[in-house]
């Protein structure tokens, strides 16, 4: 009888391990597709009500008075936010402060012998993070939408936002002969313990390497992806699916992944939200690693980077959606307008040309950037001059494509212009075209000429 | 007076020890003469152990066989950093993961999958060298030799996956690694990067045998298992006592279903269920990136699987969407 019951009660014992890592049915389940076709959501009620308890957005604070002098009239060295009264100002200070560092209060950025003091690496990275809110809320509205987010919606009350990635350590230095682990096969969180890629941002939140694997034709074509490849991406699935607490089936079709038709339209949301975060940690995060300490950077010394679940956590919508930006307006509308046209690009091979926002006027100082191309085209009779027309994603995308065609005719007038025969200039349709995703960029309105 | 039943034998039959029958001239002697008779064996099928045939073939599959375990092993050790108790922890995560796909086919260097494909050549020796074995040994008994053309069915899917398959590819990173939860994660990366397998017809024929032969298991199982109290699992009773097991169970299914398999033809229909899995398997992976790159795809363009009516708005790739204009 003790045998029996020892045995009973060790075979319990290993299935209560085994099964520790699952959760206990039973589960709600949603239908969001064609019947049969299993596009349905699965939801854990049990879990779902403490993630709906930790996401709840503060109530706002009573909005302030515009009048009165303006803030950049009063204080010294504040290079943003100055066009705000000093009421407003005062109460959006307040609200940064109450979002970001409730315990250790304005101290945690601020000098309080003298608040103009930039000599607090908190101070000088706080004023960089409003910009990126301003950015994201002005020029990421396919991701944001009128909603937008607030320092809040990543911070929640935590100096450093609870969810951010860093590189993960290198290999040992020793496993050269035996033991390479191919960057994949450890259980960590980042990839659902899974033995997939451990490393899925890297490649697709700082770098830009091809997230899109599936086959795009019934029949082999160009297209090539290695399973590795296949894999990688799958990593960052893991961490979209975990980090907004939703199914493949949120965004995708459960019929063919790579299919966009029949795909729900939140996965066109996803698409901006990947290439949102991306451009966000290439030109706010990493250009501030040198201003923080060395304890806040990660084991390669590089500093905490934002992933999906750094706004998410783990809820389809941050916040469960509520419109929280719209009470601090001083976060909606970018301060630094963008600066004039840059250089225009002059090589013997390959010219760059930039054009005004809506505009198709090639002017006079960008024209001089085709002197080089014509010189080669003029030394070489039998080469051709390619031209391709972009412009930036600010509009209507069926006016901004006639637009990019007009800036490319008026190239190809101002070579005709100078004495290139017609027949010698090709129209070409751009190969890669997945730079400016929102908002102006100056680089993007351009036109390409390639000697070929 | 005790009973016999043939699932968990109450009773077992002890006695002198079946050496088998006499081997012919160019036949290595078998291992074992003092043949021990282990109770716990006997209640799953025969006590006895051995007289096992190792020969010279035998023993090159399990030298093959040992190393290339071994490399698999010492690699995965050496993953974590030759910690035992790491080992063990994370034995179902690990892996040995064949070259990076920029070594093509060429010759990698040892440590970026190189390992992989010694212990990959060194596995598919000891399998062939084992096929062999069970090939000349069912013929030395006078046997058929469909064991060794039922193994020879699942070596093709093997092959298929880590040889044949890479090569038309023209790239060892297309293969499976060696390891738990990897092997299943390449399975899902496979079917995601080429459309869904779910839309390739092999792989739905080779889902098709697979249940089919485990349903003809169970049917068949269950029928002799039924007429066991009449001795319908003793092939001598069969005879001596017509119309008692085999006649009862096969007027059961026609009974029940108006048509029954012999005692015969039920295992041929059982083979071959087994067998087409893996062969039907096989094609579909084959073909799978070197003629299909995209399944769905496939299957939607030859009407093989329908359409569905749209629910969400139209999407499409943001990325056609952007910027450039002939």
């Amino acid at each position: 009888m003790r045998v029996l019951l020892t045995t009973a009660l060790a075979a319990l014992l290993a299935a209560t391990t085994l099964l520790a890592g699952c959760e206990r049915p039973p589960v709600d389940t949603v239908q969001r597709g064609y019947r049969g076709t299993g596009m349905e959501l699965v939801y854990n009620p049990r879990t779902a009500v403490a993630v709906a308890e930790a996401n709840q957005a503060p109530a706002a604070t009573e909005a302030a008075s515009p009048d009165g002098p303006k803030a950049g009239q009063i204080y010294k060295n504040l290079q943003l936010l100055g066009h705000l009264s000093i009421g407003e100002f005062t109460r959006q200070m307040a609200a940064i402060t109450a979002w970001i560092s409730p315990k250790e209060g304005c101290n945690y950025c601020h000098v309080p012998e003298n608040l103009a003091d930039d000599s607090k690496y908190t101070k000088v990275v706080a004023r960089r993070m409003i910009q990126m809110t301003q950015h994201i809320n002005a020029d990421w509205k396919p991701h944001v939408a009128a909603t937008g987010v607030t320092c809040y919606t990543c911070h929640r009350g935590n100096a450093v936002p609870m969810n951010v990635w860093f590189a993960p350590e290198p290999p040992r230095a020793n496993a050269s002969f035996i033991g390479d682990k191919a960057g994949q096969n450890t259980p960590l969180k980042t990839v659902g313990l899974s033995s997939l890629p451990y490393d899925p941002f890297g490649p697709y939140l700082l770098g830009a390497q091809t997230i899109g694997v599936g086959g795009a034709t019934a029949l082999p074509s160009e297209h090539v992806a290695s399973i590795v490849q296949t894999e990688q991406t799958y990593g960052l699935m893991m961490h979209l699916s975990a980090g907004l607490g939703v199914n493949c089936t949120y965004c995708h079709n459960t019929r063919n992944f790579k299919e966009w038709d029949g795909s729900p339209p939140q996965r066109t949301t996803a698409w901006h939200g990947i290439r949102m975060t991306r451009d966000l940690n290439n030109q706010y995060i990493v250009p501030l690693t040198a201003s923080f300490p060395a304890t806040r950077l990660g084991p390669t010394g590089d500093v905490a980077k934002v992933n999906c679940a750094t706004c998410h956590q783990g809820v389809y919508k941050p916040l469960y959606g509520a419109p929280m930006a719209k009470d601090y307006p001083a976060l909606l509308t970018l301060e630094a307008p963008s600066d004039g046209l840059p250089a225009p690009l002059a090589e013997a091979q390959r010219s760059v040309l930039y054009f005004g926002v809506g505009s198709a006027v090639l002017e006079a100082d960008q024209a001089q950037g085709l002197s080089t191309v014509v010189a080669t085209l003029v030394a070489q009779p039998r080469a051709r001059a390619s031209i391709s027309g972009y412009h930036s994603a600010s509009g209507e995308l069926s006016a901004n494509q006639e637009l990019a065609k007009q800036r490319a005719f008026a190239v190809r007038d101002s070579l005709v212009g100078a004495g290139i025969a017609p027949t010698r200039v090709v129209l070409d349709k751009p190969l890669v075209a997945e730079a400016n995703l929102a908002g102006e960029d100056p680089a993007a309105r351009r036109v390409e000429v390639t000697v070929k | 007076m005790a009973e016999y039943q043939n699932l968990f034998t109450q009773v077992q039959a002890v006695g002198p020890a079946n050496l088998g029958v006499p081997l012919g001239p160019g036949h290595g002697p078998r291992t074992g003469t003092d043949l021990p008779q282990v109770h716990l064996f006997g209640r799953l099928g025969m006590p006895q152990v051995g007289p096992i045939y190792l020969g010279s073939l035998g023993t090159a599959s399990l030298i093959f066989g040992i190393a290339a375990f071994n490399i698999i092993g010492f690699n995965m050790l050496a993953q974590v950093n030759w910690d035992i108790v790491q080992f063990i922890r994370q034995l179902f995560w690990l892996s040995l993961e064949p070259p990076p796909p920029q070594y093509g086919l060429s010759l990698p260097p040892l440590n970026q999958g190189g390992w992989w494909l010694m212990a990959g050549g060194f596995l598919t020796a000891s399998i062939l060298l084992w096929w062999l074995r069970m090939y000349t040994r069912a013929r030395a008994l006078g046997m058929g030799t469909h064991v060794a053309w039922a193994f020879a069915a699942a070596i093709w899917l093997f092959l298929v996956l880590g040889f044949i398959r890479p090569v038309l590819m023209g790239s060892w990173s297309e293969a499976v690694p060696f390891g738990i939860f990897p092997h299943l994660d390449w399975t899902a990366a496979f079917s995601i990067r080429y459309g869904n397998l779910f839309y390739n017809p092999f792989h739905a024929l080779s889902i098709a045998f697979l249940y089919g032969a485990t349903l003809l298991f169970a049917m068949h199982g269950a029928t002799i298992l039924a007429v066991s109290r009449f001795g319908g699992e003793r092939e001598l009773e069969q005879i001596a006592d017509r119309g008692t097991a085999s006649e009862r169970a096969a007027l059961f299914w026609r009974w029940t279903m108006g048509f029954n398999a012999t005692t015969e033809s039920i295992h041929r229909w059982a083979w071959w269920f087994a067998v087409l899995c893996p062969l039907a398997g096989g094609i579909g992976i084959l073909l799978t990136g070197t003629v299909v790159d995209n399944w769905y795809l496939w299957a939607m363009k030859h009407g093989v699987a329908p359409p569905y009516p749209p629910v969400f708005p139209p999407s499409v790739d943001p990325a056609t969407l952007l910027q450039g204009v002939k």
